[in-house]
């Protein structure tokens, strides 16, 4: 439910990060979810779309890379890609665990179209 | 075509605002506890309770965030204490700017205790740092014992898990111990309670426990 305010995140870091003198149109938006992130990829798009439909981002698509969520057991060093959430290793049972990954919410890359590309 | 590595976290600027907040809330010693639940599941009861228990042996100060209306903050407020509504008009949980921006409506020399009870909802909270010390998050007996598995974001970035509505637990399909089965494996550090805001079973433990970590933070 709240993919419309990370959206808006999203469109806010590519305007700080990247000029938008620098560039002709921005083509491509790359970000990580983590799937444990709360971050339903396929509501965010949505509104990623509705939300940048009238500024200087309306031709970039959004790429979402999808991050499993995945676990280590400090107690027998195995790692699992566990039930979601679940952070009792499936191997030992130890509790005593860390999360590798899985709750990312990055924005990572941004593919531009430039000026000269434009004249050339 | 030139690509840019740009590597930034989405919710990076509420980061930032969130700091700020606690660096705020540190400098004034007041100790905060954000509020999460679904919604119904008791957290203006429970700060009810919480209020008529301590009196004035506790200097508290509540903001509340709702959907729509103030009927939260009239509640809490006829305990006389002081209390900012947020009304988000529709966004589903409270953000780090928000609750600064309810800050100047507060007088941090006269609180020791903060709550800010949350949108109701299991979801998005989790993802919102406001500058608190700790998530308290509240499941109600009513909502069954599988939340913690639904919800795992909530319960992972939780500390403590109040299990509310025990009172309740005889006509309703929810195994006590399966719930606290599942929020330890979400995460095997919550510290958990039980409470029932109707007969008041618990309150005294929840509030013993809340006076030892406001006179800790010093």
């Amino acid at each position: 439910m709240h993919e419309l305010s990370i959206a808006q995140d999203i469109l806010d870091i590519v305007f700080t990060n990247v000029p938008p003198d620098d560039y002709e149109d921005v083509t491509k938006i790359k970000v990580k979810i983590g799937e444990i992130s709360g971050v339903i990829p396929e509501s965010l798009e949505f509104c990623f779309n509705a939300i940048s439909a009238e500024t200087q981002l309306s031709n970039a698509v959004l790429v979402i890379e999808k991050i499993p969520f995945i676990l280590k057991c400090n107690s027998c060093d195995k790692t699992s890609t566990n039930e979601m959430g679940i952070r009792i290793c499936p191997d030992c049972s130890g509790s005593d665990t860390t999360v590798i990954s899985g709750t990312e919410l990055e924005v990572t890359e941004v593919e531009l179209k430039t000026h000269q590309e434009e004249t050339a | 075509m030139s690509v840019i590595t740009i590597e930034r976290k989405v919710l990076e600027k509420n980061d930032e605002v969130a700091a700020q907040n606690r660096a705020l809330l540190k400098k004034f010693d007041v100790y905060t506890i954000n509020l999460v639940s679904s919604p119904g599941s008791g957290k203006t009861s429970i700060l009810e309770r919480t209020l008529i228990h301590f009196g004035r042996k506790l200097k508290i100060s509540v903001i509340e965030g709702d959907v729509q209306t103030s009927l939260d903050a009239e509640r809490v407020g006829k305990f006389d204490v002081p209390v900012v509504q947020i009304v988000t008009n529709g966004a589903c949980h409270l953000e780090a700017k928000l609750v600064q921006d309810a800050f100047t409506k507060l007088d941090f020399t006269q609180t020791q205790l903060l709550f800010i009870e949350n949108v109701g909802n299991l979801v998005c909270p989790a993802a919102y740092d406001l500058g608190e010390d700790m998530k308290v998050v509240i499941v109600s007996t009513t909502e069954g014992d599988d939340k913690p598995l639904k919800y795992p974001r909530m319960f992972m970035n939780a500390s403590v898990l109040l299990i509310n509505k025990i009172d309740l637990l005889p006509y309703v399909n929810c195994k006590i111990d399966q719930l606290r089965k599942n929020a330890l494996q979400i995460n095997p550090s919550l510290e958990i309670m039980e409470m029932s805001c109707t007969t008041g079973t618990g309150v005294d433990e929840w509030c013993r426990w809340l006076e030892s970590k406001v006179r800790g933070k010093k």
